[in-house]
C-alpha cells in the first residue's frame, strides 16, 4: 500500500506519482472549479494566438509570399512554448513549501509538474489551433507532421532545461526572475518568430543559427511549409545544446534542494 | 526500524552557523514508543522533521526500514488555497492509496461538513487542526512522529484523538516530541532528553524527567 520501492524504477514510480498528483494540484489551484476550469489550460494560450494573428491580418503587417496564418501560428506557438514554461517557473517552490513536509515532495517535481502542465497547455492549443484553421481552410495543408513533432519536442526539451535553470536561479535571488522577464522581451525579436533564416544576409545567418529557438522555429516551418520555404536549422546542434542545458540544470535544483527547508 | 546514526544539523544565520543536533543517535525498533523531551527551541521539532526526511542533515544518515509519517496533525503540510477535500486527494495521491473509500472516515472524524469543500485558509485553528488529524490517521504508517499533537482542540476532540492514535494503533512505533514530561510518561517506553544540541537517551522514563527537571531548570 505504502511507496517503500526500492531502487531506480521504484523510485521512478514515485516519482511519476508525485508529479502526478501535483500537476493535478497545480491545475486546482490555478484555475479552480469555476467557468471552464482546467480548460484554460490551453484556452489561455489560444486566446493569445488568436489575438496576435487577428492583429497581423488588420495592420496588414506580414509582407512576405508565405501565408500569414501559419507563419503567424507557427511564431506564436512557439514563443508562447519557451515563454510561459520558463516564466512558470519562477516561483515554483514558495507557494509548495507547505507540501515539502512530505517525504518525497521534492523540488525537482514541483517544477516538473509546472513544467509539464503549460507544456501540455502549449501544445494542446497550438493542436487545436492547426485543425481549426485547417478546416476553415486557412490552412491548407502540412507537408511533414514527423519534422513539426521533432521540433516541437525539441523546442520543449530547451524549454525544460532553461526552466530548470532561471526556476533554481531566482529561488536564489530573487532579482533573476524579474531581470529574466526583461529579456525575454529583448529576445524575442532574434527568437525566430517573426522571420525565415533565408532572408537574411550569409553573415546574420550564421550569428542567428547560435540560437536554438530560431533552429526549433525553423524545423516546424519546414514541417509545415515543405518546399515552400528554405529552412535552416541543425537536429544535432539542437540536442547537443539540450543535453549540456541538462547539467547545469540538474545541478542547481539539488543545490537549492538541500538549503529549501520546510516551513 | 529507524537507525539514525551520528546525526547532524547546522544552520546558517547571520551569527554564523549554529548547530542544533550534535552528533545523535538513536534507534526505533518495531511498535517501539519513544519520547523525546526538550525545552522550546532545543531542537525537537527539528529532529523530528529530519527524520520525516523533509529536511536532510548536514551530517550522519538517518536508515528508515518502516515506513514512516510526516509530522503528524501538523497543519503546515497542507495547502490553504485547496479546500480539505483536495489536500485529502492530494495526500491520497503522494502516499499512494486510494483516496475514494477515505472520504467518509475524514468526513466523520474532523466533523467539518460542507466546510471539507472550502479552502483550507479559512479556516479556523481549531477546523484547522481537526481536518489536520483526520488526515492524518486517513494514511497507515509503521512509525508515526508525533509532534506536541495534544495542543489540538477541545478535549472532547482531544479524546477521540487519543483514542484512534494511542488505542487503535498501539502496535505502532511512535516517536513523540514534547515538552510534556507527563504526556511523554503516560505513552512512551523510553524516553530522550535533548540539551544543547546532545540527546541523553534512557532506558526508564522516569530517570530522563529527572535529567529533564534538573536540566531545565538551570540552563
Amino acid at each position: 500500500m505504502l511507496m517503500n520501492s526500492e531502487g531506480l524504477t521504484g523510485s521512478l514510480i514515485i516519482q511519476s506519482k508525485i508529479v502526478r498528483a501535483l500537476l493535478l494540484r497545480e491545475i486546482l489551484t490555478r484555475y479552480g472549479r469555476h467557468n471552464i476550469g482546467f480548460m484554460w489550460v490551453f484556452v489561455e494560450p489560444m486566446m493569445f494566438t488568436l489575438g496576435v494573428i487577428a492583429l497581423w491580418t488588420f495592420l496588414g503587417l506580414h509582407k512576405t509570399a508565405l501565408p500569414l496564418v501559419p507563419f503567424t501560428l507557427s511564431g506564436y506557438a512557439t514563443v508562447l512554448l519557451w515563454r510561459n514554461t520558463i516564466n512558470r517557473c519562477g516561483n515554483a517552490v514558495e507557494p509548495n513549501r507547505a507540501l515539502m513536509h512530505h517525504r518525497n515532495v521534492r523540488v525537482i517535481d514541483l517544477f516538473l509538474a509546472r513544467n509539464l502542465l503549460e507544456i501540455a497547455g502549449a501544445s494542446i492549443s497550438f493542436i487545436i489551433l492547426l485543425i481549426f484553421f485547417s478546416v476553415i481552410g486557412q490552412i491548407e495543408h502540412v507537408d511533414d507532421v514527423l519534422k513539426m513533432i521533432v521540433a516541437w519536442f525539441l523546442l520543449a526539451w530547451f524549454s525544460l532545461d532553461m526552466a530548470l535553470i532561471i526556476g533554481s536561479l531566482s529561488v536564489l535571488n530573487e532579482a533573476v526572475e524579474r531581470v529574466w522577464h526583461v529579456l525575454t522581451y529583448l529576445f524575442l525579436p532574434v527568437s525566430g518568430a517573426f522571420f525565415m533564416v533565408d532572408w537574411m544576409p550569409k553573415y546574420a545567418q550564421k550569428l542567428v543559427l547560435w540560437v536554438p529557438t530560431v533552429n526549433c522555429t525553423e524545423l516546424l516551418r519546414e514541417g509545415i511549409f515543405g518546399s515552400m520555404v528554405h529552412a535552416h536549422y541543425s537536429i544535432r546542434y539542437l540536442s547537443i545544446v539540450n543535453i549540456l542545458l541538462m547539467l547545469p540544470g540538474l545541478l542547481l535544483i539539488r543545490y537549492i534542494a538541500a538549503r529549501v527547508e520546510g516551513e | 526500524m529507524i537507525r539514525i546514526t551520528e546525526l547532524v544539523k547546522r544552520y546558517p544565520t547571520r551569527h554564523g552557523k549554529v548547530t542544533v543536533l550534535d552528533h545523535v543517535n538513536l534507534t526505533i525498533k518495531k511498535g517501539e514508543k519513544i519520547g523525546i523531551l526538550g525545552r522550546n527551541g532545543s531542537g525537537k521539532s527539528t529532529m523530528i522533521r529530519l527524520i520525516s526526511g523533509a529536511e536532510q542533515p548536514t551530517a550522519g544518515t538517518i536508515r528508515r526500514t518502516m515506513s514512516v509519517s510526516w509530522p503528524l496533525a501538523y497543519s503546515g503540510a497542507f495547502q490553504g488555497s485547496l479546500t480539505g477535500m483536495d489536500n485529502l486527494r492530494f495526500i491520497c495521491r503522494v502516499y499512494g492509496v486510494d483516496f475514494e473509500n477515505r472520504i467518509p472516515y475524514v468526513q466523520d472524524f474532523s466533523e467539518l461538513g460542507k466546510y471539507l469543500k472550502e479552502p483550507v485558509k479559512t479556516y479556523s485553528s481549531g477546523m484547522m487542526s481537526r481536518l489536520a488529524f483526520a488526515i492524518s490517521m486517513a494514511v497507515e504508517f509503521d512509525c508515526f512522529l508525533i509532534d506536541e499533537i495534544m495542543a489540538v482542540g477541545d478535549s472532547r476532540f482531544h479524546d477521540k484523538c487519543n483514542y484512534e492514535l494511542f488505542e487503535k494503533r498501539k502496535d505502532r512505533a511512535m516517536i513523540i516530541v514534547s515538552h510534556d514530561s507527563n504526556f511523554i510518561m503516560k505513552h512512551c517506553n523510553h524516553a530522550a532528553v535533548l540539551v544543547a544540541g546532545k540527546l541523553h537517551s534512557f532506558e526508564r522514563i522516569d530517570e530522563a524527567m529527572t535529567f529533564y527537571n534538573e536540566h531545565s531548570a538551570t540552563v
